[in-house]
């Protein structure tokens, strides 16, 4: 039995969406302190443009393709959701999880062939930064992943769809959070 | 205040004591002006039978600046704390008069070494002279530092002179003091450093130039090679 | 008395939860209402207290007496002392301080005060403490595995927290930090639990001036939490993989930066602060309104000086690093920022203190631990200003007199607040009053001892004793008798201090199991916890209560009662 607290909502905001913001929020400052980080070395390091170069830009460029329709498919899983249509919704989020998998393969490939050429965790404070950034983002598209198949398995029951609005919202986050990574450890050489 | 426990033996010990003396004051006052105040209510209003408390919000003018006044002169005491607090930094940290010698203090897992000018006054040169755990300083002299570390952060922290620094592996950090008393001191560690930290003490003489002059003396190579034995269980 | 306010029944026991008696494990082990978990925090947090003060008695007791056998832990080597310190301190804070006041107080408090019956999220918040308890018994475990207990200082500076070939404790440094980011994990949850909570299940009426204080400020602590311990995180990683994978983020000889990991703590370490601090001051607030009968003096002001308070504590973190190398003119700066959060910190105290002014007080055991926080807490305030001058902290840092300091802040606000809380908010947990007297001898058995522990160490600070050292007889000018003599004093009046703990403890079981009865509301109070049945039972009301005040309506003129509950219509 849920409590009466959860269904209240006296700041005239779902709690759902309050708290998926406090979340969003609380990730902020995470990325926040360590971008942060990474820029005031950068600053200091010019050398480390010569390593950067070593990313793989053009794959790079197609992750944020992916991401980007990603959340565009959200966004309709969204749209869908307020129109009560759970069966579309369902079918859009799990486009969207189509998305993150996608993803994840490339930074699988792209991580196997660059530790292959022998640019290790270790190899330099870059690439420190490189595997550090990116697998903790990877790591919050594989949870977005798995929370959205959980959103889309009730939403296709039509249950819970406003959850659908919430995963997005995280969702979108998972994606900006690459909008800044992607210039910062690919295009800045 | 602190010169009564700790004696001042750099010139600018004497600021820090000021500002120490001075803050003392300022906030004694209202410290001892909160807690009479306190200690007055808790007294006057103890509950008595047949008199119920007063319906006060806050925003009674009358009574409000009593608390917006005493907000306005806070503000002004800081004003003072911070003008002197400006200067004393200023002079101690980021102004770097001329220096006459330089030493280089080294902080290792737990020791500390000092590199000291030889006869000829330059640092870097055939005649250094280098000792562990104890710096020899001519009194009246204005010195430079340059703290290095070897491994992990240290602080070299000398009590009597006010003076207290950071080591950081990888950088060197320059600074000054100009000591003016003639003894023997605390040189303290004051930075978590590992399971030795506790142990990470060194001793600095302050000397006149002639018994610094004379020090120096025996530590020139030729000196130390002919006393080695000899100076070696002296010290022991 | 309480019974006459309209909107009480007769008191019944619980009975509209559900009809199957709960099994003992999901009554309260694994049970999702707010109270119990409340309670779950608040037996944790004492236990880690005991063990936190375990360790100041036995490195208290190295100092006083160097190299002597400590009764109940033996000798003491260089590498038990530091690591005793840095789990003392990490202990107090991220185990004591906060569970107890943000999370023991912020669960019990927020349903209850707010007029609903549970959190928003009653699972997040069972997990949120499970996740804690984990991070417990992480820590722990740290002391037991090979090379034993990080001792690198609470504030875990590389290069020496980094390296096990400088810190010596390949295991115990990684655990600890472990131990560190699931606690931040577990507050994560916990903090946006009680911030939505409070921010949407407020009872019908509820207007935001008509929140109790205490609440205020454990959702400002939880939001100033929330935004700061985000760099800390990123940096416990970073760190966590230099220590284990071997990575140099913060090793300077390859291209790290040691300082960066300073700015990361103490950018979450000076909030943190403020954190631990607001619910006390809140629960302060609770208390001397209740017991002075009297509106507190500007319930606005307090709330724009904490807000004031929480958005300048954002801006003052280099204060901890004057020495550390950073850019001399920085330090301008945050003397300036630091100096100017004095301010609201200053005008907070008048407002209490302003308070008492024209007063009914009572000095209950309560009331005696809500005064003392404010006269203690001056201590702190005041002593602060000597270290967040630049010029003078170049003399007093990583001083006993910072340590003192220190412990005038965080004693008020650990141990002072939750005694203050837990005797005031007793009746309604437990549904027995405290015995008063053993209460008061409790009170001063701890208050006056723990003066004679910490003013002597401002002394010993003055005389330039500098902090975390096992044995000062390595330092000729820090081992003279009288420095000897003023150490020995401080470990007999921490004895002493401990000693007085058995009598809370004893007076606690005891009024436990056969205290008084408590009614709904014992000490006239006008927030919703005291409609609620003593204890409240699963749901808290029958029917939800209704706000028409604000909280803080004592001795309205013209009323019979010196009191106004905030659910009565008139």
């Amino acid at each position: 039995m849920k409590p009466i607290a959860t269904t209240r909502s006296t700041s005239g905001m779902p709690t759902g969406l309050l708290a998926i913001w406090w979340v969003v929020g609380s990730e902020i400052v995470i990325f926040g302190g360590l971008l942060g980080s990474y820029i005031m070395y950068r600053l200091s390091h010019d050398a480390w443009a010569n390593q950067a170069a070593n990313t793989n830009t053009a794959l790079g460029t197609l992750n944020t393709f992916v991401l980007l329709t990603s959340s565009l498919f959200a966004v309709l899983a969204h749209r869908a959701a307020e129109s009560g249509d759970g069966k579309k919704a369902a079918r859009l989020l799990y486009y969207t999880i189509g998305g993150a998998v996608t993803f994840v393969c490339v930074k699988a490939f792209e991580w196997s062939t660059e530790i292959a050429h022998g640019y290790t965790i270790t190899s330099n404070t870059f690439w420190s930064f490189y595997y550090t950034a990116a697998g903790i983002h990877a790591l919050h598209v594989i949870a977005g992943a798995i929370i959205m198949a959980i959103v889309a398995r009730d939403a296709a029951k039509n249950m819970e769809l406003q959850r659908v609005e919430l995963i997005g919202i995280y969702w979108h986050f998972v994606d900006i959070v690459w909008i800044f990574l992607f210039p910062l450890l690919y295009i800045a050489k | 205040m602190i010169e009564s426990i700790v004696p001042a033996a750099s010139s600018y010990a004497w600021e820090i004591d000021y500002i120490f003396t001075m803050i003392f004051v300022l906030t004694g006052f209202w410290f001892l002006l909160c807690e009479v105040v306190f200690f007055w209510l808790i007294f006057k209003f103890k509950a008595k039978d047949g008199q119920p408390a007063e319906y006060i919000t806050g925003s009674e003018p009358h009574l409000k600046r009593w608390i917006t006044i005493p907000h306005v002169l806070v503000l002004v005491c800081d004003l003072f704390i911070l003008t002197a607090a400006v200067k004393v930094w200023y002079d101690i940290k980021q102004y770097l008069p001329e220096p006459e010698k330089t030493v280089r203090v080294i902080g290792q897992q737990w020791a500390w070494t000092f590199v000291h000018p030889g006869p000829d006054g330059v640092l870097d040169s055939s005649d250094d002279i280098r000792t562990v755990n104890e710096l020899h300083l001519e009194n009246e002299t204005v010195y430079h530092y340059q703290l290095e570390s070897v491994d992990v952060l240290h602080d070299f922290s000398v009590p009597v002179f006010r003076l207290k620094q950071d080591a950081i592996p990888g950088r060197v950090i320059t600074g000054w003091f100009e000591p003016t008393l003639e003894g023997e001191f605390d040189v303290q560690c004051a930075e978590m450093c590992g399971i030795g930290h506790g142990l990470m003490g060194a001793r600095v003489f302050v000397e006149s130039a002639e018994k610094h002059a004379a020090w120096m003396a025996t530590q020139s190579p030729v000196a130390l090679a002919a006393n080695f034995p000899a100076q070696r269980i002296g010290k022991e | 008395m309480a019974e006459s306010i309209p909107s009480d029944s007769p008191a019944v026991a619980d009975d509209h939860h559900g009809h199957e008696e709960p099994s003992f494990w999901s009554k309260y082990v694994f049970s999702t209402d707010h109270k119990m978990i409340a309670m779950q925090y608040m037996f944790t947090g004492m236990a880690m207290a005991v063990i936190g003060g375990f360790m100041a008695y036995a490195f208290r007791m190295q100092l006083a007496f160097p190299g002597i056998e400590v009764p109940g832990f033996g000798i003491v080597t260089p590498a038990n002392y530091n690591a005793l310190v840095t789990n003392h301190g990490a202990i107090m804070i991220f185990w004591v301080a906060m569970p107890v006041l943000i999370a023991a107080f912020g669960n019990y408090l927020i349903p209850l005060m707010c007029g609903c019956d549970d959190m928003v999220f009653p699972k997040l918040n069972r997990l949120s403490y499970q996740i804690f308890l984990l991070s417990a018994v992480v820590l722990l475990s740290s002391f037991f595995v090979e090379g034993g207990g990080f001792g690198g200082a609470w504030t875990a500076y590389p290069p020496l927290s980094a390296k096990a070939e400088y810190s010596l404790t390949p295991l115990g440094s990684s655990i600890w930090l472990g131990a560190v980011a699931l606690e931040f994990v577990a507050f994560l949850l916990g903090g946006i639990n009680f911030i939505t909570t409070a921010m949407n299940s407020r009872a019908p009426g509820m207007k935001l001036y008509d929140i109790p204080i205490v609440i205020w400020m454990i959702v400002i602590a939880s939001i100033l939490f929330l935004v700061s311990v985000g760099p800390l995180i990123a940096g416990a990683i970073m760190l966590l993989f230099d220590q284990q994978l071997g990575t140099a983020f913060f090793d300077p000889a390859r291209g790290g930066d040691p300082v960066l990991w300073q700015h990361l703590f103490w950018f979450f370490g000076h909030p943190e602060v403020y954190v631990v601090l607001l619910p006390a001051l809140g629960i302060t607030a609770e208390i001397i309104t209740v017991f002075a009968r009297k509106k507190l003096f500007g319930y606005k002001t307090v709330l724009h000086t904490t807000i004031a308070t929480g958005v300048l504590s954002f801006t003052v973190w280099a204060h901890h690093q004057f020495i550390s190398g950073v850019d001399p003119r920085m330090a301008h700066v945050f003397t300036l920022t630091t100096l100017l959060i004095s301010v609201p910190i200053a005008e907070m105290m008048f407002v209490y203190i302003a308070t008492l002014y024209g007063g009914s007080i009572r000095l209950t055991t309560p009331m005696l631990w809500g005064l003392s926080f404010i006269a203690e807490f001056l201590i702190g305030g005041v002593t602060g200003i000597f270290l967040g001058a630049s010029g003078a902290d170049i003399y007093f840092h990583d001083t006993y007199f910072v340590l003192a300091h220190f412990h005038y802040t965080f004693f008020p606000i650990a141990i002072i607040g939750t005694f203050a809380g837990l005797t005031f908010w007793f009746p309604k947990m437990f549904g027995r009053m405290m015995n008063d007297r053993l209460g008061k001898i409790h009170f001063w058995g701890t208050i006056i001892p723990f003066n004679f522990i910490f003013i002597p160490l401002f002394v010993l600070g003055m005389g330039g004793q500098h902090r975390r050292i096992f044995d000062y007889s390595y330092f000729p000018e820090l081992s003279m008798p009288w420095m000897q003599d003023i150490r020995v004093l401080a470990t007999s009046s921490l004895l002493i201090m401990l000693g007085f703990q058995v009598v809370f403890f004893y007076n606690f079981i005891v009024s436990l199991r056969s205290g008084e009865k408590a009614s709904k509301n014992p000490w006239k109070s006008n927030t919703l916890e005291w409609t609620a049945d003593s204890p409240p039972p699963h749901g808290n009301w029958k029917e939800l209560p209704t706000v028409y005040r604000g909280p803080y309506e004592y001795s309205v003129p013209g009323r019979d009662e010196d009191y106004w509950p905030q659910d009565q219509p008139n």
